[in-house]
């Protein structure tokens, strides 16, 4: 398989990566070489065999419901690139 | 003294023959001396290194020292520090202070072992050859034209030029196993869910494993002894008591290995492997035989299947966990923008670089509406039958021994463009972290160029005792642990 321009296009826009045109051409190149390399796992018969997700198949642990952590928020919040009275500031998003 | 083991180390600080602001002093002075050929550590932290030396030498005047306790080292910059740089390799995070540490960096901290700094590493641990840094490429000890190899490029660089005796890494698909063979030293990736991943900056959380690097397999021991044990903070850390990995790690006897079955796999020895390479694995395994181990012929038919099955895991995980880095909570802000998508999508473009992007745009890809089935879910059944082949020839054999790398370290910008040929550096180490065993490298002796040369021992779940004394009755035998690059 090989993505066109237009997939290539598409799938930065979904990642939320700026993507120049003229860049467009050879990000497309180098994707289309590393899905050749996947596209070999594609002649293996899998039929019948149960997808592995985790090497130890643990469940997920459940622990009890009550406060574990003290609040951190100015040593966290200092490393923001843009904060105000304990808020994380963004472009307007709500007219 | 740096050049010593950590036994010996850990003797002279407890006879306080040598004081461990000495030793972070000496360190602190190599790497002012080493790191400009070498470029192994994005951040040195000389006050918190004398300030923990300095604690450190207290806890040993009062007898309290265990075998860490004023051993210098160097965590790889994956790892959060809190109040020290921790970059990731990445320009998204080069202004990055951490406000927490890591499980891992607590537990040493709480061993007493001086970090001195931190090292140099592809981005976001994605690279086989430390060239994707956002800080330069970091250069290989033996010879500064070629790669040290990566993602854990500048931690093997700095044992391996003796700038620090211990130093953490992480390793997703060979990260920690390739630059240890490609430095001439010795690194192990422990079973998945061994070290605690709290705060190791994630890439493909069901692949990274935090591990060690050391000189010998006894120092990995010790170092990854400390590391490990459950951690509630990780929901894929184990519940396993701790325990001493170096217990195997015992003096030597004639034969000291009989009794041990080694697997060779037929498919790893087949082709791809340079002649160099070749000769120096198989006069390694020679040496095994001599020392009393038997050898039978395995087979990992789904092995060759592991790099394209890697390579639409690896990425679809890293798409989903780097999504967190959106120019709000932390790490870059593109400096204009419109929007808040235009913000979004001008900081990333702006903060990871090329190979990141790459592996991002793929994983978004195979797990896009319509492709999940055809990519994500096959990789995973591929994944199972690659599992199932390692538990087959555990049947036969107690460990697995092979190349770690098909070549020596190749030179700088010689495989950078081409993304696929420097996949395809990990042939031999992305099986083992679909199945989640334990491997290690050790020193093998050198082929080309003068280049060091590995060899691999794969485990079954939950032996690295009996790895890393394997490779302890190798490294009693031979030197190559013990060669030092000119100049260091």
């Amino acid at each position: 398989m090989s993505l066109s321009l237009d997939e290539v296009r598409h799938i930065a826009k979904l990642a939320r990566l700026e993507l120049a045109e003229g860049d467009l051409a050879a990000t497309q190149a180098k994707l289309n070489g590393i899905f050749g390399l996947i596209e070999e796992m594609q002649a293996v018969d899998t039929d019948g065999v149960e997808p592995m997700s985790h090497p130890q198949e643990l469940a997920q642990r459940l622990r009890e419901d009550r406060v574990t952590e003290s609040d951190r928020r100015a040593a966290y919040q200092s490393v923001a690139p843009q904060t105000e009275s304990g808020l994380y500031l963004v472009p307007k998003v709500i007219e | 003294m740096i050049d010593s083991s950590l036994k010996d180390i850990a003797a002279a600080l407890r006879d306080r023959k040598v004081s461990a602001v000495e030793l972070a002093t000496e360190s602190l002075a190599r790497i002012d001396a080493g790191n400009p050929k070498i470029n192994a550590f994005v951040t040195t932290d000389r006050d918190g290194a004398l300030a923990a030396a300095r604690a450190a030498d207290e806890r040993l005047a009062a007898g309290q020292g265990g075998p860490l306790t004023g051993i210098p080292l160097a965590h790889k910059d994956v790892f959060c520090t809190e109040g020290v740089l921790t970059t990731c390799g990445s320009k998204m995070l080069a202004n990055f202070v951490s406000p927490y540490d890591a499980h891992v960096v607590s537990l040493l901290k709480a061993a007493g072992a001086v970090m001195v700094g931190k090292t140099n590493m592809d981005e976001f641990a994605m690279g086989s050859s430390n060239e994707n840094s956002h800080f330069g490429p970091t250069r290989n000890p033996w010879n500064a034209g070629k790669v040290p190899g990566g993602s854990s490029g500048g931690s093997a660089a700095a044992v391996a030029a003796r700038l620090v005796p211990i130093a953490t890494g992480t390793d997703t698909g060979g990260s920690i196993r390739q630059p240890a063979a490609l430095c001439g030293i010795t690194g192990i990736k422990p079973t998945y869910g061994t070290v605690s991943r709290y705060g190791m900056i994630a890439y493909a959380s069901s692949l990274d494993q935090g591990g060690a690097f050391a000189r010998s397999a006894e120092d990995c021991a010790v170092l990854l002894s400390a590391m490990a044990g459950h951690d509630p903070r990780d929901s894929t850390s184990l519940e396993r008591d701790s325990e001493d990995f170096g217990r195997d790690c015992t003096p030597a006897e004639a034969q000291p290995l009989a009794g041990l079955r080694i697997g060779l796999p037929k498919e790893f020895f087949a082709e791809g492997m340079e002649g160099d390479v070749r000769a120096a694995v198989d006069t390694a395994i020679a040496e095994y035989r001599k020392l009393g181990a038997t050898t039978v012929e395995v087979s990992l038919p789904n092995a060759r299947l592991a790099i394209p099955a890697y390579y639409v895991i690896a990425p679809a995980e890293a798409s989903s966990n780097l999504s967190r880095f959106d120019g709000v909570r932390y790490g870059h802000r593109a400096a204009e923008y419109g929007d808040l998508n235009d913000m979004y999508c001008k900081s990333r473009a702006q903060g990871f670089g090329g190979e990141v992007k790459r592996r991002i745009l793929v994983g978004t890809y195979v797990l896009s509406h319509g492709y999940y089935d055809a990519y994500y879910i096959k990789a995973q059944k591929l994944r199972r039958l690659i599992a199932n082949d390692f538990a087959a020839a555990f049947e036969q054999c107690d460990v697995i021994a092979g190349p770690v790398s098909p070549t020596v370290a190749f030179g700088i910008g010689e495989k950078s463009d081409d993304p696929v040929q420097m996949y395809l550096s990990d042939i031999y180490t992305i099986a083992v972290n679909l199945a989640g065993l334990p491997a290690l490298s050790h020193p093998a002796g050198f082929g080309t160029g003068n280049l060091p040369v590995g060899l691999q021992l794969i485990g079954n779940y939950f032996d690295e005792a009996r790895l890393l004394g394997t490779a302890h009755r190798f490294q009693q035998t031979t030197d190559w642990h013990l060669r030092v690059p000119a100049g260091f």
